[in-house]
């Protein structure tokens, strides 16, 4: 039986006087689990997600995760929708920084940082500058950078967003391997209904103005996902009934306009 | 180490992957590659063709119509003067590089530091804003008189003044660089519970360096100039002096062509800053940052 592993109680989020992004979001999320954060633009995913990492303060509510087994320092790992690289270090010390600002030294680092690139497949792009690469392998760094320190939780908003097809599947594939070799819980933001049903074993719908939850979508097996998946009749069903759900919550909001 | 086999088999692929010769004709971006050829070497050529010329100019024009040398020296007359003068307008000039390069270091260190203590806190930025603005705006020779009297030593005067020309650029450099660390770094930072220290010496040093470099190119000129007003106002003459005492007591002989030479090796120690910095920009920004980096063709 999983067990709870992140829990947010009645969050709200409102910046300033103004914009409530965020209104009375309660939700459970489980060791292990897959989910999706899944809007328009506007609807508060992004800000969910910055709450959870401890990045934004929450206006009201709590969030809370549990402690686990190891007592590790950074049990979070973040993914940004940009690469979020030090364009003046290379590929390896861009990894290298988190375990550098937990005290780490060098020698000790140096085979964590090789295996998290190898996981990747950077190994001969150690000593590459950010410049010299393509978004797509930019990204890449930026997801071997949040798995360098074995977190338990990957929190990614938008990675692939800016990324051409080709490109996002490849990197789809490889988020699904990292879950599960790593057997870590990952909290996926996307404005794609096709990635999110892809990737998640829950997809977490929102709707803007104030940002909610609207919809809250178990999907079915099997985990983790191969590329056989894209072209089966399950896969279908699930992009349909998620974006009928989307659709009715865009109508909703519009209405309430 | 091979057998001799596999060695053969090796050297085959290697006569199969190079091409023997050219196939018949030039490549067809032989025009661009030429062109490119013919730029590279035009911007050396160039500049050095049209100094030349003006100054092939400026001696024939001297000597055609046969102006005095106390009004209009020629290039030539020049040049003998800056040998014959040589050993003792070198001291001055010594003089000058030491009063401008000591300025410049103490810019560095005064505007880096009370820069990053603006960048740590506002309220001190609030506070000790106007006084480098009110420093900044006032012309160093309105206040040059007045630390002239103030300050026994010649030479630490001079360097005051110099230093408050310096100095501003690099401070208003160093603040602007280090709050301009992209964001998503800074919560990145922030996630892995990064000390003051960690996200200055990774982030906001490195982010603002481009922005010191700017700022170290123009302070490097300012030093240079500061260091020649500020000993034009004191118009110290005798034993231990700069460059600029020697302008003003040729001026007062009308010995034109030394003026003309001590000219010349300002203008000099002016272009050997600018190499410098230039070329410690380039050193140090020149893998990553957009303005030093030399695209490839």
């Amino acid at each position: 039986m999983p067990r709870p592993l992140i829990r947010m109680d009645r969050v709200r989020k409102q910046f300033g006087k103004g914009t409530l992004a965020v209104s009375d979001m309660t939700v459970m999320i489980e060791e292990g689990d897959f989910v999706s954060f899944l809007g328009p633009s506007g609807c508060g995913k992004s800000t969910a997600l910055r709450m959870i990492a401890g990045l934004l303060p929450v206006t009201a509510g709590t969030i809370s995760i549990e402690p686990g087994s190891s007592a590790a320092e950074n049990d979070l790992g973040f993914v940004f929708q940009e690469p979020t690289l030090m364009p003046w270090a290379s590929v390896r010390d861009n990894v290298f920084l988190p375990l550098r600002l937990a005290g780490v030294p060098r020698a000790v680092a140096e085979p964590r940082v090789a295996a998290a690139l190898a996981d990747v497949g950077l190994s001969r792009f150690a000593t590459a500058y950010p410049r010299e690469l393509s978004g797509g392998m930019k990204m890449r760094v930026s997801i071997a950078r949040a798995m360098v320190t074995r977190p338990r939780i990957l929190l990614m908003d938008e990675p692939f967003a800016a990324l051409d097809e080709m490109t996002r599947m490849k990197l789809n594939d490889d988020v699904l391997r990292l879950w599960a070799e790593n057997r870590l819980t990952v909290i996926f933001v996307t404005h794609s209904v096709f990635e999110s049903v892809y990737l998640s074993k829950r997809v977490l719908v929102m709707a803007a103005r104030p940002g909610r939850i609207a919809a809250d979508i178990a999907l079915s097996p099997p985990w983790p996902r191969d590329d056989g998946f894209r072209s089966s009749a399950s896969y279908v069903q699930g992009c349909r009934h998620v974006s009928e759900v989307l659709k009715s919550t865009l109508h909703d909001a519009h209405i309430d306009h | 180490m091979y057998p001799k086999s596999s060695r053969a088999h090796f050297m085959t692929l290697t006569s199969i992957i190079e091409p023997e010769a050219e196939p018949g004709g030039a490549p067809i971006n032989a025009d661009a590659l030429a062109r490119v050829r013919r730029d590279r070497i035009l911007a050396w050529t160039m500049p050095a063709v049209t100094m030349i010329l003006a100054v092939a100019l400026w001696e024939w024009t001297v000597r055609a119509y046969e102006i005095p040398h106390y009004l209009i020296p020629a290039p030539s007359r020049i040049f003998t003067t800056l040998l014959t003068d040589g050993p003792s307008l070198l001291v001055s000039a010594w003089f000058t590089v030491k009063l401008t390069f000591m300025a410049l270091a103490l810019a560095i260190i005064g505007g880096v530091a009370l820069g990053a203590l603006f960048a740590l806190s506002r309220t001190l930025e609030m506070s000790l804003f106007p006084f480098a603005v009110i420093l900044q705006v006032t012309p160093v020779v309105a206040i040059a008189p007045l630390i002239l009297i103030y300050v026994d030593s010649t030479f630490a005067a001079l360097l005051i003044c110099a230093w408050i020309v310096a100095f501003f650029p690099i401070l208003s450099g160093v603040v602007i660089g280090l709050r301009s660390a992209d964001h998503n770094l800074r919560d990145l930072f922030t996630l892995y519970r990064a000390t003051p220290w960690q996200r200055l010496r990774f982030l906001l040093a490195p982010s603002a360096l481009p922005f010191f470099m700017a700022s170290l190119k123009v302070a490097g000129g300012l030093a240079l100039i500061g260091a020649v007003v500020a000993e034009f106002v004191a118009g110290t003459t005798g034993r231990n002096t700069g460059l600029a005492s020697r302008i003003i007591e040729s001026s007062f002989r009308n010995e034109i062509p030394r003026m003309f030479a001590a000219l010349v090796l300002v203008s000099l120690l002016g272009i050997v800053i600018f190499a410098l910095t230039s070329w410690l920009s380039r050193r140090v920004l020149g893998h990553w940052h957009e303005s030093e980096i030399r695209r490839e063709t």
